[in-house]
């Protein structure tokens, strides 16, 4: 779908084994449709954000995968096995295999932060003392420790997140569900529960599904994003080639607080009849953004623009530039000259409207 | 006070005691895993079943719509059934039970309902049953809520246990009326309404102590 420029290598390659697939999955309350046709694969070792706003569905998708919520139709496979249908005490086993960690954490307030994370492996039938042990460990993971014998109440939100992630992490699942489990954290706090799951993926080679309906969360530990809107996978691919071409209009949406944009006294005086400068937007992604695009073209072009705003980002190690230029428009060969330019050095070039007012 | 009626005190407290602390764990024993049942069976509930719901419910609504002194007469039968005589401290634990086990199983279940349904989900998401989320959330969660809503029936339980003077079976409440209001004599109502205030303050006190080294939310 993007294809700017080729992808760069991925922890998740094409061939890399799925551990989520799902096929043409719909689930409808009453008479709205909350999943109308979702189809989508995870990736074993990846990090999939699935972001919407509320209402999208992404609630309902997370909650099919581990058969919280019965799907109508389609098929879910995890692990290559197909959960449609199965009855709730053949999900059980297969639930084992799935942490999750929710938005309200969902700690249980009668039990000390050791007792919850050692939950999933009483559950599993585990004795005392190697349950403790387990849980000790992984206190130790989410650096939480000093925590063991607190109740919840005790703890922050950020605090108990950890141990939310712990918990889900208690009996070696495959697959950990992320339901907007930042949402509720301040940003500082969001940043170091991100860094905690990334870090988890890289060291256990764990497969996250996260949802989200904020574009950070995406931006900072998702390798793909997969953005759902009415039920409906809209848009999918590579992260950082989704922010430098997003190509569905709520994708754009999404994104606008998190992509520069047009300043908006520019924007309001911005016309579609020729005028003394034309404005373009350039975007530009992987390879092709490393160069010394603009001191090139001033040279090539001497006088040919003025920069008006953009800023390059990095993300997954990728630069993605994006930026505003004025170009005189008096002699209406010039701007033609500079966006041949600018897309044979790989840019994508958009006109955006001519701004007749300035001197 | 003589020492006949100090001693007569000492039994009637006794009495009283029995009957609130026997019917009172018949009715912990009974209601709450009928306040379970109510809410499993519930719209939404982990065992979502409305017919039987609706059954369990109209039996305790029924039960509590009739008054106890009421319940106490027309319980005779059973009572002559289950404990062999229709009087006596004894007799009177069957009606007494009886009548406040429903009562105990709405306060649980109220209790029970206000459990967070995201913790049932997080406990689904682990691969437990029914048996995990009820014993691993639903009771312990609710626990402040269930000994606090215990330690009311109790209180409830000493009132009532009054009434069951009708059938003999003596304790505080028959105490004040035979002796306090029917033969006037007022040392003996105030000394009975004294012992009550101690007991029901007593045990609201451990309850209320209970209910604070329970709770962490």
């Amino acid at each position: 779908m993007n294809s700017v420029v080729s992808a760069p290598a991925s922890v998740a390659t094409p061939q890399a084994e799925e551990v989520v697939r799902l096929t043409d999955v719909k689930r409808r309350f009453g008479a709205t449709p909350a999943l109308d046709g979702v189809s989508l694969t995870v990736r074993k070792g990846e990090i999939l954000g699935i972001i919407g706003r509320s209402g999208a569905g992404k609630s309902t998708l997370i909650r099919c995968l581990n058969g919280l919520e019965q799907a109508d139709s389609g098929e879910i496979h995890i692990e290559g096995r197909n959960i449609t249908g199965l009855s709730e005490k053949d999900l059980q086993p297969l639930r084992r295999r799935i942490g999750m960690i929710f938005q309200h954490f969902n700690l249980l307030s009668a039990k000390t932060v050791e007792e919850n994370v050692a939950l999933p492996l009483k559950i599993e039938g585990l004795g005392k003392a190697e349950r403790l042990k387990r849980a000790a460990e992984l206190l130790d993971l989410v650096g939480l420790s000093d925590k063991a014998k607190a109740y919840p109440s005790s703890l922050s939100g950020g605090q108990k997140q950890r141990v939310g992630i712990a918990r889900a992490l208690a009996a070696r699942p495959a697959l950990l569900l992320s339901d907007e489990a930042t949402s509720a954290l301040d940003p500082e706090t969001t940043r170091s529960i991100l860094a905690l799951l990334k870090d988890i993926n890289q060291k256990l080679g764990l497969t996250i599904l996260l949802i989200t309906h904020e574009m950070e969360v995406v931006r900072s530990v998702a390798d793909r994003v997969a953005v759902i809107d009415a039920g409906r996978i809209v848009e999918e691919g590579q992260v950082w080639s989704v922010f430098a071409n997003p190509q569905a209009p709520i994708t754009q949406r999404l994104l606008s607080g998190i992509r520069p944009q047009l300043p908006e006294h520019m924007a309001a005086r911005l016309s579609q009849v020729a005028g003394a400068e034309q404005i373009l937007s350039i975007d530009m992604a992987g390879p092709a953004a490393q160069g010394a695009l603009f001191a090139d073209l001033s040279q090539a072009l001497p006088q040919s623009f003025r920069l008006v705003h953009g800023g390059i980002d990095h993300i997954q190690d990728q630069p993605v530039a994006r930026f505003f230029i004025a170009v005189p428009a008096r002699d209406a060969s010039l701007p033609e000259k500079v966006q041949t330019f600018l897309k044979a050095r790989g840019a994508r070039v958009e006109v955006l409207g001519y701004d007749a007012n300035h001197a | 006070m003589t020492p006949i009626m100090l001693e007569l005190l000492v039994r009637s407290l006794w009495e009283t005691i029995l009957m609130t602390g026997a019917s009172g764990i018949i009715s912990l024993v009974a209601g709450l895993p009928l306040g379970l049942a109510l809410v499993a069976t519930a719209r939404g509930g982990i065992a979502e079943n409305p017919w039987l719901n609706s059954v369990l419910g109209a039996i305790v609504n029924g039960f509590r719509s009739v008054p106890f002194i009421i319940l106490l007469v027309a319980l005779i039968p059973v009572t002559r059934l289950i404990v062999g005589t229709a009087l006596g401290t004894w007799a009177a634990i069957v009606p007494l039970a009886i009548a406040a086990t429903p009562y105990y199983a709405r306060i649980a279940e109220v209790s029970l309902r206000e459990v967070d349904r995201g913790l049932i989900d997080a406990v689904r998401a682990m691969g437990g049953n029914r048996w995990t989320i009820i014993r691993e959330v639903l009771v312990p969660e609710a626990m402040p809520g269930i000994v606090a809503g215990f330690t009311v029936t109790l209180v409830t339980l000493v009132g009532a246990s009054a009434m069951a003077g009708a059938i003999g079976a003596g304790g505080l409440g028959d105490l004040a009326i035979r002796y306090g209001y029917q033969r006037f004599e007022t040392t003996v109502m105030i000394a009975v309404v004294i012992v009550l205030i101690v007991l029901v303050c007593g045990i609201q006190w451990l309850g209320d102590r209970l209910v604070a080294r329970l709770d962490h939310k």
